[in-house]
């Protein structure tokens, strides 16, 4: 029962660090890396706060062993913006009140940048679907679905330029 | 205006959506250990030991603490001090906390807490507002009316019953509307850490650090100048995080003890245990209506099922009644309330505070109303609309008034008239509405000083920073100041820097809760910031040789005619003339009419108001519930931010189904022969069931603007008064689509299969509660409408017949 | 933060090292796929097994042909459209988006039955002095009860079942391929023929004409609290009920009295009635016990419906909130 050593690469970057084995993905990233913006509400798997992008799939780092990460590509919210500019899905939550609280919101983008690069222009009732296993307490949905949409478009948009 | 009114990305959408918005767990400080609460696992029971010397000697513990530790009750009322950090000898619903271990990991600590050999005398629990009143014994409490009853109202504005028997028509409906709770998806967090020089610090996701910081003081008994208090950004509080929790207390102490950061965050079944959600609420309604539909008078009974303390219970249950007269012309009203204890975690304020319970009543017995009468349900409401600029017969004083608007504007996009009791069956609409203060007009504890401040200071940067002790729960309380202040100022707002709820560094705000930020933060706010505004208008005047009251603020520019400085040449201008450039602004409501004992509760500077339709579908033979579609007009007075405010709305909207369909903070009682256990049934995101994006309607949304004169550029309140026509307008809309009442919350697929069985056999379709038991309420207080000569007082007795 | 208890982590490259890690282990041993079942009981202390034996890097699990490997995901079924539209309606209808790109057809399969007494933190479960399944000796649903009720709650179990699959279990000692029906038990705490030392690896099924209809409160996250599969085999229909039992069933009755008949209104009711009077739901779920009795027979009535061609797409999306597969 010791520590292990494990190398992750997280946005994109790769970085080293020794953990107990009973440590989850979402433990590792917020309390060993520092990277705080994935959230969490259950732990259980429950809620989707902690949603993550894992070989670019949205899973839960709550029930993911850090262990079982390596060699797999991890990315973070914190990862989404190129330099200090917000990727357009980040741009488009802010512009059209997809964050209230803010809470549930990484874990939702990060949902939504997976599911764009499946399907680039969804219809409202597959965004819907795609983020179902999000729970947002102050929005009401509709106003995600919407930013999602437009940050499809603005995606659109700068792929045609 | 240049800002207000405007679409625009909120001050703080940056931080939100790049995961650097600081909440409580998110600290992590140099040395910081954790915390971690043991609690009972008795519904009732008295503690005869409790042996802590395993847990302290486990490697890894640092410190435990124990009821002895807090010898200082707290509670967020004045009137009901009756919480413990930690229960020295009596633990009262399966949750309460009796110890804590602060380890060098959470691990740890969850180790040490099995190791605390605690025994426990259990007492017999009581599960139910029925049991409280016929078991006076054993007292959850020593303090209450008597017995297990904590707290019993009773008013009179008039002879409602004498109006009632003298009408047309009398309803008499009892209702009942299950528990709920909060649910923010962030779970309650704190860090408390002595600070360089000595002091306590507590960054804490709460909606009230004002209440946190004088508990503190109060409890851990030193001076409140030595604490400082940080609200962090909370992760949805919806009322929840509005009281003074009992990890705050004790990572404060555990904090103080050790000399280093100690940090705990709940478990989602702790923060179920933290509760402070809606009350359950039993309610009888006997109405008395004219042949053409008018109120004649109306005697409310509520039984308020409040948990094992009194948290916010004693205004809760105030607020059962309080608002029933705000929404339609009600000449005479009898208010009767009780509010019992039981063995379960306490009750508190959610979203709408008290009032979503008997809206709900309401606005069914009306529609039941509208049907016997053979009234269009929103004609029969039209007909009777509340009077703007006017008293309430209790004495609620009412200024501008947008319902009118709201009922039509839902009408006419849901396209009511050819659509009401015309879709075929399985399929129908419902109509609602409902109203909410802008903040209370009384504070929680009696002082004549104003609810909220705002402080301003100018940097000859041109830079504008903003200290208000108002806490950013997502609804955005910071961008609502921002814009304000900018909008006056001439500015854009995201040149304004808001630093909030910090009791260190802020002037006081009361709190995110019962909607009083926009109004009283923000007429706080234009106060400062018109103070700036003249100063910096009489330098410029000078500069630009005119009259100062010629001088105009706007696009981040102060100008006259053609000529003009920029914002910060103005500064510069007026620092010279001036000195350092700071202001303040504070609001204090009006003075409320009402005079008697019990005024307190009810009275605002503004009302919200809200109209819904609901389109259900329903499945007759599986019961199955579907809502295809919302519509919803909200009278929020002034928009400041249209984003934010459709947000609130929707939200509303999203919280108010929730409820109405699915959401219970329900418990469970073993076998009593076999076990005393009573457990809440599921205090988990799985098993308490909300609702998720797949069952969300199409919405609909419309702002209606009345501007009222209390409100900072007219604005009112948005968040909370629109949920609270969606449970009824859900009702109503099952009753067009199958013909069955579910007079209770929540309404499931298998209470409509059970109304509708009944329907079948040719019994009275409707699920909902059978009787309402005898609550031992006192004789009113007689407080006679200003109609019948009153004059907000309550009179004797012996007088009362000579007013009438 | 609920946290994991300590535990060795081992993760063999071959089935044959895991097979040997078990027999070596016992039953202090567990093993781990996608995690989604196993982490939340550990971390609520339902079980806190003292090695975990990852199953994610051994690839035989990942074939993904005619024969599935156990370690394929609940995702991957989903987007496989050579599969059986009932396998992959029930796939798509399994918690959540998240879930369903870890959690595994194995996994699902094997998943532990639920209960609301057990499905609880360790806390909670002191304070009703805990119950048949773990830790203590009473099933607080059936107080007279000498059997765990706890309820199977796998959507695919049904949809293999109504399509006849058959599934492979490897140990140290050799392999064994069964029916997918003598896989399961109707106990709550012994609710598989698995032994601790056997691996699911393999799912054998045929392609054939099917369907999975669910009935939960939200249209995701939830469980099943009724689960309705329905194939065509060899011209007969075949229902399979989930989560109204300890395991998941062939209704043996409903299908003698389905084999060889048209799907007429009249047999699709009959059918529903018989296999309505088979489903023994309890209170230890989501929802009214006996209203779930109650609408079983419509959702086996949707169910055949379905399978005979009848475009029940509306129904479909007022009862699951979206369109699964």
């Amino acid at each position: 029962m010791r520590h292990a050593q494990l190398a992750l690469s997280v946005n994109g970057e790769a970085v080293e660090t020794s953990v107990a084995p009973y440590k989850t993905l979402l433990e590792v990233l917020r309390e060993d890396l520092g990277l705080t913006g994935t959230k969490h509400g259950c732990e259980l798997g429950e809620c989707g706060a902690c949603a993550v992008l894992i070989d670019g799939e949205p899973q839960l780092s709550c029930l993911v062993l850090a262990l079982e990460c390596e060699a797999r590509e991890i990315e973070t919210v914190e990862g989404m913006a190129r330099g200090a500019q917000l990727h357009p899905l980040q741009a488009a939550f802010a512009d059209l009140g997809a964050a209230q609280c803010g809470y549930c919101t990484p874990g939702i983008l990060l949902t939504a940048k997976a599911l764009l690069a499946r399907e680039p222009r969804p219809t409202p009732s597959r965004i819907k679907e795609a983020i179902s296993g999000n729970l947002c307490r102050c929005t009401g949905y509709q106003q995600i679905v919407e930013a999602i949409e437009e940050g499809a478009r603005r995606m659109d948009d700068e792929r045609r330029r | 205006m240049n800002v207000v009114g405007k679409p625009r990305r909120r001050v703080d959408g940056r931080a939100k959506v790049t995961g650097q918005t600081r909440f409580a767990d998110d600290f992590a400080l140099p040395r910081m250990v954790h915390l971690k609460l043991l609690r009972s696992p008795h519904a009732h029971a008295l503690i005869e030991s409790l042996d802590v010397a395993r847990a302290q000697a486990h490697p890894g513990v640092h410190l435990v603490l124990t009821g002895k530790d807090f010898p200082v009750t707290f509670g967020i009322l004045p009137v009901t001090q009756d919480e413990y950090a930690l229960a020295p000898e009596h633990v009262r619903y399966v949750g309460d906390p009796v110890a804590g271990v602060v380890a060098r990991d959470e691990q740890t600590a969850t180790e040490a807490l099995d190791l605390i050999e605690v025994r426990y005398r259990p007492l017999e629990p009581i599960a139910t507002p029925e049991e409280a009143l016929a078991k006076p014994e054993p007292r959850i409490h020593a303090y209450g009316e008597r017995g297990n009853i904590h707290r019993l109202q009773a008013f009179q504005f008039g002879d409602a019953d004498a109006a009632i028997a003298a009408s047309d028509h009398v309803f008499e409906d009892i209702f009942f509307y299950e528990g709920n709770t909060h649910l923010p998806i962030e779970q309650h967090a704190c860090v408390a850490a002595l600070d360089a020089d000595g002091k306590l610090t507590l960054w804490s996701s709460t909606q009230v650090p004002h209440y946190v910081h004088r508990a503190l003081a109060r409890v851990l008994r030193m001076p409140a100048s030595q604490i400082r208090v940080i609200a962090t950004p909370n992760g949805g509080g919806f009322g929840g995080k509005t009281d003074i929790c009992n990890h705050e207390l004790v990572a404060a102490k555990a904090a103080l003890v050790l000399g280093r950061p100690v940090k705990i965050c709940l478990n989602r079944e702790e923060v179920f245990y933290m509760h402070r959600g809606r009350h359950p609420v039993l309610m009888k309604f006997r109405t008395g209506v004219t042949k053409d539909g008018k109120l004649t008078g109306m005697h409310l009974q509520t039984l308020v099922d409040g948990g094992a303390y009194g948290s916010y219970g004693v205004a809760s249950t105030f607020y059962t009644g309080a608002l029933q007269t705000v929404t339609y012309e009600l000449p005479r009203y009898q208010f009767e309330a009780a509010r019992v204890f039981t063995n379960k975690p306490p009750c508190g304020p959610k979203r709408g505070h008290g009032t979503p319970q008997p809206r709900y009543g309401q606005e069914i017995q009306l529609d039941k109303i509208a049907e016997r009468l053979d009234k269009d349900p929103a004609e029969l409401r039209l007909a009777m609309l509340a009077k703007p600029n006017s008293l309430t017969a209790n004495w609620l004083r009412i200024g501008s008034i947008g319902l009118e608007q709201c009922i039509k504007t839902v009408v006419e996009r849901s396209d009511w008239k050819n659509r009401y009791r015309k879709l075929p069956q399985g399929r129908g609409l419902g109509l609602a509405c409902g109203a909410y203060l802008c903040g209370a007009g009384l504070p929680i504890y009696w002082n004549k000083m104003p609810q909220s401040g705002v402080q301003l200071l100018l940097d000859r940067s041109g830079q504008v920073t903003l200290f208000c002790g108002a806490t950013e729960i997502g609804q955005g309380s910071d961008d609502v100041l921002a814009a304000i202040v900018s909008e006056v100022l001439g500015i854009d707002p995201y040149e304004v820097r808001c630093v909030t709820g910090d009791t260190g560094m802020t002037p006081v705000d009361l709190g995110s809760y019962s909607s009083r930020v926009t109004l009283m933060a923000g007429n706080a706010a234009i106060q400062a910031a018109q103070k700036l505004k003249s100063m910096l208008a009489e330098a410029a005047a000078e500069d630009l040789e005119v009259a100062p009251e010629r001088i105009s603020f706007a696009n981040g520019r102060v100008s006259f005619e053609s000529h003009s400085l920029t914002f910060a040449e103005a500064v510069v201008l007026a620092e010279a003339k001036f000195g350092t450039l700071g202001a303040v602004g504070s609001y204090s409501p009006p003075r409320a009419p009402g005079k008697y004992k019990g005024a307190g509760v009810g009275p605002s500077p503004a009302y919200s108001y809200t109209a819904c339709v609901v389109e259900a579908q329903v499945d007759p033979r599986t019961g199955w519930i579907t809502i295809p579609k919302i519509w919803i007009a909200h009278d929020i007075g002034r928009t400041i931010n249209p984003v934010l405010a459709r947000g609130q709305v929707e939200g509303s909207v999203y919280m108010g189904l929730s409820e109405a369909l699915m959401e219970e903070q329900v418990f469970r009682r073993l076998p009593p022969k076999l076990s005393r256990a009573l457990v809440h049934k599921m205090p988990s995101l799985l098993e308490y069931k909300s609702i998720t994006s797949l069952e969300m309607p199409e919405m609909d949304t419309v702002l209606i603007e009345d501007p009222d004169p209390n409100g900072p550029f007219g604005a009112k309140e948005v968040g909370q008064g629109p949920l609270l026509p969606v449970p009824p307008a859900v009702a109503n809309a099952i009753y067009d689509a199958v013909g069955v009442r579910i007079d209770e919350i929540p309404i499931t697929p298998d209470k409509v299969m059970r109304a509708l069985e009944k329907k079948a056999k040719g019994e009275a379709p409707r699920v909902g509660p059978e009787r309402f038991p005898d609550v031992p309420y006192p004789q009113p207080l007689i407080v006679p409408p200003a109609w019948e000569g009153g004059d907000g007082s309550e009179v004797k007795r012996h007088d009362a017949a000579a007013v009438v | 933060m609920m946290r994991l208890p300590w535990f060795d982590y081992r993760a063999p490259r071959t089935l044959s090292e895991a097979a040997r890690i078990l027999a070596g282990e016992g039953p202090n041993a567990a093993l781990i796929a996608g995690g989604t079942d196993l982490l939340p009981n550990m971390k609520r202390r339902q079980s806190a097994p003292k090695v975990l034996v990852s199953l994610r890097r051994i690839p035989e699990l990942k074939r993904n042909g005619a024969v599935l490997g156990a370690g394929i995901t609940l995702t991957e079924i989903v987007r496989k459209p050579e599969l059986p539209r009932g396998l992959r309606q029930a796939a798509a209808q399994v918690a959540t988006v998240h879930l369903r790109n870890m959690g595994t057809i194995g996994g699902n399969l094997c998943l532990d039955t639920r209960c609301n007494y057990y499905n609880q933190n360790y806390e909670w479960r002191k304070a009703i002095d805990f119950c048949l399944k773990k830790d203590g000796d009473i099933c607080w649903v059936a107080t007279a009860s000498k059997r765990c009720v706890a309820m199977s709650s796998t959507d695919c179990a049904p949809a293999l079942l109504a399509l006849g699959a058959r599934v492979t279990l490897v140990s140290a000692n050799g392999e064994r391929e069964l029916p997918l029906e003598e896989l399961y038990n109707n106990d709550g705490i012994d609710y598989l023929h698995r032994r601790p030392d056997e691996i699911l690896t393999e799912v054998h099924c045929a392609n054939a004409p099917s369907t999975y209809w669910k009935l939960r409160r939200r249209g995701a996250f939830d469980f099943p609290v009724l689960g309705v599969a329905a194939a065509l085999i060899d011209g007969s229909a075949r229902l399979a009920l989930g989560a109204v039992a300890s395991r998941p069933f062939l209704v043996a009755k409903a299908n003698d009295f389905l084999r060889g008949k048209q799907l007429t209104d009249d047999v699709i009711d009959e059918a529903g009635r018989i296999a309505a009077s088979r489903a023994k739901p309890m209170d230890n779920a989501d929802l009214d016990l006996y209203w779930r009795k109650e609408v079983t027979a419509a959702f086996v009535a949707y169910a055949l419906r379905e399978l005979r061609g009848d475009d029940l797409r509306e129904t479909r999306s007022r009862i699951a909130r979206y369109e699964p597969a």
